[in-house]
Order: C-alpha cells, then sequence, then structure tokens
C-alpha cells in the first residue's frame, strides 16, 4: 500500500474490468475519489458509467481489478455488506410500505433501536421536505417527491458513498433544475460522497466537483468542470461538453501549430511533440464573425476563413455555421443583445472569417476510443444545435 | 316510441344486449339450482316444482355421507391447495429468475396437464398407481392427483405476476442492508402476493369440483362431486343443491376478495414516475437541421 501518507481515497477503483460475455462494458478503469467529493460519470449511454455504478454498489462484480471503499477492499462483497446507498434510476421505492416505512427499510435491517429509527427518519422527510407525506404511499406522491424519498431512504443510513443513478433523468426540464440545487445543496450538508451518473453535460457541469468524461469503457478525462470545458483533452471530450469546433492541425514548432487550412498559429503544445496530429479547439461563443466590411479584429490575431451555410435565430443568441472547406465545419455563437447588429450578420452564402483571442484556442489529441460523438460532418449538425440549446438553457 | 326509434335504441345498444344474453345464458344454471333448493318435492327426484319450503336449508347438514362426502372434499381440496401453491411458486421463481438446463423445457412441459384430457390423464394416473403398487387407492391418490394438476395453473398465474416485478426493487432492498431471505420475505413475497393468491383460489376451485381424474383414483373414497354422481342414479337429495349453493357463495366471496387485493395490488404498483423525452427536452420546437 503506497496512500498512507496522504488520505485514503473514498472510492478507489484499480484497473478494474468488467466483460459480459464478449462485450467489455468497462475496460481497465482507475478512478481515486475523494471524501466528501461530488464526482460524476459522464458519457453517452453504453460508455460503461452505470456498470462502474452498479459495480461499487455490489450489483456487479469485476472481472478484474480492485475496488475499495475507505481502504477497505469490496470486490466480490455482496451489496447489503458494502457501506454505499443507492438511489435509482426508476426510484425503486417499495409500493407495498408507506414513505415512512421506505425511509426506515435500511435502518431496521441494522437492528437500531426503534426510538431513534423513528427520530431518524423524521429528520430525514423534514430535510428532503416530505414530513407531511411520512403516512402516504409513494404511488400517491408526484415523479419529483418520489425522487425526494428515494434520496432520503439512502441519505438515512449515512453510507460512506452515495450512488446516484440518473437519479433526475425521469422529470421534466424545470423539476430536474430545481432539484439539481437541492441535490448539490443536501450534498454540501451531508458531506457525503456522491458518485453521480448522468448522460446530461449540463447537469454534470452544474453539479459536479469533478467529472469523469467516459466512452466505451474507458475514462477519457478526469477534471473539474471548466477544465472538462475548457481545456478537453481529446475529441470526444470536446464533442461530446459543448459544441465541438474542431480543426485539424499539425504540430509545427515548440509553440505552434499549423492549421490543415493553412494558417500557422503560435500556442502551447505541452504534451505534444513536433509532427503530431491533433485538432485545434475553440467554443463556438468563443468565435468572432468578420465580414469584409468590419474588419475590426486586429491582424494578430488567429483568423480562417469559410463560407456560412446557415444562421439560426436560437432566442437568446443565433447560431451561425460557416464551412471551412475539407470537411471541417465552425459553429459561431452569437449573444443576440443588440438587434440592429443582429441585422447585421451574414446570412447564407457569405464569405466571413473567424477571428478568435489565442487564449482560447486548445489542443486536443484524437480520442483514442473512436469517433467524437458532435464530428464535424453534416450528419451531426442537428445533434450539435441540440447540445448547443441545452448548454444555453441554464 | 316509433318502429324506427326502437331499431335504433337497438342498434345502440347490441353489444350490451348480448352482453346480457350471455350473461344470462351462464347463470340460468344456478339459478335454478338455487331456486330448487327451496322446492319441497313429492318423490325421489327434484326435477319438477312443487312447493316452496325452508326445510332443506335449515337441514342442510342432515345427510350422514353428504356430510363424509363433503368433508373429505374440503379437506382434500385445502390440502391439494397447500401443497400446490408452494411447489408451484417456488416453481415459477425458478423459472423466472434461473437460467439452468432444461428451463425451456420446463417452461414448455408445466402446461401439458392443463391440455391433456382429463379422462387420459386420470386413467393414465389410475395404471401408474396400480403399476407401482405401493399406493391403495384411496384419499392419498387423490391428494397426488389433485396436486399434480393444480401445480400447472399455480405456475401459469405466479410467473406471470413474476415477469411484470420491477427487478430493482430487490435490487434497492439488498442495498439497503437486506440478506437474499430479508429481500424475498420483505419485498419479493408481499409484492407477488396477490397473484399467488389468485393461484391459490384457482387451485381450490379446480380441486373442490374435480369428477373425472378423481373418479379414477378415489377407490372406496368419496368426494362431493362424486357424491352427486352416485346420488343421480336414484334421486339427488335438495341438500345438495343447498349445499352447492353454500359452496357457490363462498367461492363468489374469496373471487370477489381476491379481485380487490389484485386491484389494489396493481393499483400501488402500477404508477412509475412519468417519463420524460431524454436529453433534447430543452429543444425547441422546428428548430431545423442547420444545412
Amino acid at each position: 500500500m503506497d496512500d498512507h501518507h496522504g488520505e485514503t481515497p473514498s472510492v478507489e477503483l484499480r484497473s478494474v474490468t468488467k466483460r459480459f460475455g464478449d462485450f467489455v462494458a468497462v475496460n481497465d478503469l482507475s478512478l481515486e475519489l475523494e471524501r466528501g467529493e461530488f464526482f460524476t460519470l459522464l458519457g453517452p449511454s453504453g460508455c460503461g458509467k452505470t456498470t462502474t455504478l452498479r459495480m461499487i454498489a455490489g450489483f456487479e462484480q469485476p472481472t478484474e481489478g480492485h475496488i475499495r471503499i475507505e481502504g477497505e477492499e469490496v470486490a466480490g462483497m455482496p451489496p447489503h455488506k458494502r457501506p454505499t446507498n443507492t438511489v435509482f434510476q426508476s426510484y425503486a421505492l417499495f409500493p407495498h410500505l408507506s414513505v415512512e416505512a421506505n425511509v426506515a427499510f435500511g435502518l431496521k435491517r441494522k437492528k437500531i433501536a426503534k426510538d431513534e429509527i423513528a427520530e431518524r427518519v423524521k429528520a430525514e422527510l423534514e430535510r428532503v421536505g416530505l414530513a407531511a407525506e411520512a403516512n402516504r404511499r409513494p404511488s400517491q406522491l408526484s415523479g419529483g417527491m418520489q425522487q425526494r424519498v428515494a434520496l432520503a431512504r439512502a441519505l438515512v443510513n449515512l453510507p460512506k458513498v452515495l450512488l446516484l443513478d440518473e437519479p433526475l433523468g425521469a422529470l421534466d426540464l424545470k423539476l430536474r433544475k430545481e432539484l439539481q440545487v437541492e441535490l448539490k445543496r443536501i450534498q454540501r450538508d451531508v458531506g457525503i460522497t456522491f458518485v453521480y451518473v448522468t448522460h446530461d453535460q449540463e447537469e454534470a457541469l452544474t453539479m459536479s466537483d469533478r467529472i469523469a468524461v467516459m466512452n466505451r469503457g474507458r475514462v477519457e478525462q478526469i477534471a473539474a468542470p471548466e477544465q472538462v470545458y475548457d481545456r478537453p483533452a481529446t475529441t470526444f471530450v470536446a464533442g461530446f461538453i459543448g459544441v465541438s469546433n474542431l480543426m485539424p492541425a499539425t504540430v509545427t514548432g515548440g509553440q505552434e501549430v499549423k492549421l490543415d487550412e493553412g494558417t500557422t498559429i503560435s500556442t502551447s503544445t505541452d504534451g505534444f511533440s513536433q509532427g503530431d496530429r491533433c485538432h485545434a479547439v475553440v467554443r463556438p461563443e468563443k468565435l468572432r464573425v468578420e465580414t469584409d466590411g468590419n474588419g475590426n479584429g486586429s491582424a494578430e490575431l488567429p483568423r480562417v476563413e469559410g463560407t456560412v451555410t446557415s444562421s439560426l435565430y436560437l432566442g437568446t443568441a443565433t447560431q451561425i455555421a460557416v464551412d471551412l472547406g475539407e470537411g471541417v465545419r465552425m459553429t459561431v455563437l452569437v449573444p443576440n443583445a443588440d438587434e440592429a447588429e443582429r441585422q447585421r450578420l451574414p446570412g447564407g452564402g457569405a464569405r466571413v472569417a473567424l477571428s478568435w483571442e489565442p487564449e482560447h484556442m486548445h489542443l486536443v489529441r484524437e480520442s483514442p476510443n473512436g469517433a467524437p460523438a458532435g464530428s464535424t460532418d453534416g450528419a451531426s449538425a442537428e445533434d450539435q444545435s441540440q447540445k448547443l440549446e441545452t448548454s444555453q438553457g441554464g | 316510441m316509433s318502429g324506427g326509434g326502437t331499431w335504433r335504441w337497438l342498434r345502440e345498444h347490441a353489444v350490451q344486449i348480448v352482453a346480457v344474453l350471455v350473461v344470462l345464458y351462464m347463470l340460468i344454471p344456478i339459478a335454478v339450482i338455487f331456486g330448487f333448493s327451496f322446492n319441497d318435492p313429492a318423490g325421489r327426484y327434484n326435477f319438477t316444482w312443487v312447493g316452496f319450503t325452508l326445510e332443506h336449508w335449515s337441514n342442510a347438514f342432515g345427510i350422514p355421507e353428504l356430510n363424509e362426502a363433503l368433508v373429505t372434499s374440503l379437506k382434500l381440496a385445502v390440502l391439494a391447495t397447500l401443497i400446490s401453491t408452494v411447489i408451484g411458486t417456488l416453481m415459477a421463481l425458478a423459472l423466472v429468475r434461473y437460467d439452468f438446463f432444461g428451463r425451456r423445457a420446463a417452461n414448455f412441459l408445466i402446461v401439458i396437464p392443463m391440455a391433456t384430457p382429463e379422462v387420459v390423464m386420470g386413467s393414465a394416473l389410475l395404471s401408474f398407481f396400480l403399476l407401482i403398487g405401493s399406493f391403495s387407492l384411496g384419499f392419498q391418490t387423490l391428494l397426488i392427483a389433485h396436486v399434480m394438476f393444480c401445480i400447472s395453473f399455480v405456475v401459469v398465474v405466479v410467473r406471470s405476476r413474476l415477469i411484470g416485478f420491477d427487478r430493482n426493487l430487490e435490487e434497492a432492498a439488498k442495498d439497503l442492508g437486506a440478506n437474499s431471505f430479508e429481500t424475498f420475505r420483505l419485498v419479493t413475497l408481499p409484492l407477488i402476493m396477490p397473484g399467488i393468491f389468485g393461484a391459490a383460489m384457482l387451485a381450490f376451485a379446480l380441486s373442490i369440483d374435480d369428477f373425472v381424474i378423481s373418479n379414477f383414483n378415489s377407490g372406496t373414497t368419496v368426494t362431493f362431486p362424486l357424491y352427486i354422481f352416485g346420488a343421480a342414479q336414484r334421486g339427488i337429495p335438495v341438500e345438495v343443491n343447498v349445499i352447492a349453493m353454500i359452496l357457490f357463495f363462498f367461492t363468489c366471496a374469496t373471487m370477489g376478495f381476491a379481485t380487490w387485493q389484485q386491484r389494489r395490488a396493481e393499483k400501488l404498483t402500477s404508477v412509475r414516475p412519468e417519463q420524460e423525452g431524454g436529453v433534447g427536452a430543452g429543444v425547441p420546437a422546428g428548430a431545423p437541421a442547420a444545412t
């Protein structure tokens, strides 16, 4: 054991692999979660995030590797012996028991004194604002209330780790936002490690202390939300979080890349060596559109040229798609702050230049696990506008 | 009302009218039995209406052989129900929950006793018992036969209840610290109970009125249906009608209770969080693809 100098991690996965027959659901995964951390596993369906959660809970056993909770090896241990509790996507409330009995279920299994159970259940129901519903059946509650009961039922046991499997997935948008805030508040309150599984990038960005972006059973990046958004590690992460503007490029020198379409830009190339292939990423809201008439950008700014293919009014912003040729397509988001300015935005067919501050550009590697979710081909244009909308919504 | 109006009324209520006729068709025999349980027949045969009397109702259990047959039938039905419900429930659990060699075959074979004609099954069982030789025909062979044909029905009913069962509920129980046995006792069993109860009701009803299979395997033991069949040769006493009606009302009451239980269970378990349209829920309608 080498982790004795630091604090023992709350949850530690070491080279965990899970196979179902020939299918590798989780591939050589290693994670270390700090105590009291809000940690999110983010990825598209089938990326292995739920399987990972189920292995921590004990519903699945890893084919290979170690899982430790506060230093204790739990691989092979059945779920009822683990210091974890789960909030299920379907809530899985016991329909034949009252709200109160649902919440008391775990404490009763631990043979805790009746008075203490009653007290803790009451306190927990008050925390989630359902003290008045104690004697009702789950089926008599709304979806949001059921979700709170599921949360109370898990939290009342004071688990070392709380596992949440897309707990807000079944709720409508407005309620989801409310509960995001509330979940975050409760998490800070109780100080328990939360492992949160979701495919919703906005939810992950809003709530997490750290995010692990998963793709095809592997982790592509583990970082804080700002880091994942501003400094994605791979093309997959860039595409999955927000809208990707990926420009293929080659590292040509110590502090220099050459975009395939011709422009040479000086930038930080840490982690790359000369001759490496990479993609340059600039987020849509960081790009500026310059038409011939208003070349107000200074000449030193990196700049590429292309043709506008579409312009979409999205309410808070206008989304302009620009084709740079060679199948590279960029999305620009211009805030609709000024109506007159909006009227002057270029329409389809116009030749424009796109420029950006050098610090807003970032180099990413080709994802080792296959194509990025939001690649720059035309087929995913709709995808991108959807994602853009979700990221705008907050 | 004019002629056209009558026709229109008939057309509009055709479904109801047919339904009423069908229900009448099914209920008339029972109504006749009920009516004739108040008859005061002149001779041995209770086939023609003579006069009203409450004598047979007030003296329902006045024929010792009939009472004995009824007690035998009830004992047989209760035992057969208990045994077949327990075995059938366990079989259903095995068939739904576990994958083992021969599971598919077992799933198919379990319906065979339901599809086999009773005459065939009764005679086959008789030759089986005679071949083995270690069973004397009587209550024990009746019990074995009844348990055998009841199990199939129990398995089918309980299995359908288990197939719709949300496995997350069991995972939730284990997640909250319940071991396998506690999970079964506290979550699985209460939730499939209406199905088990319905299956038991069905088994009881099948057992108490079985004639064909029982006739082959009863030896000298007389069950209620066998007594009635025997009595029919020399005139059925009115008490048979009375006891038949008592059984009928008893069965109706338990069926009503079972249905009520089932409804309640369904109401409790059917409500699920409403599904919303996943990720793209915030996309404004009609936002075209940017092409």
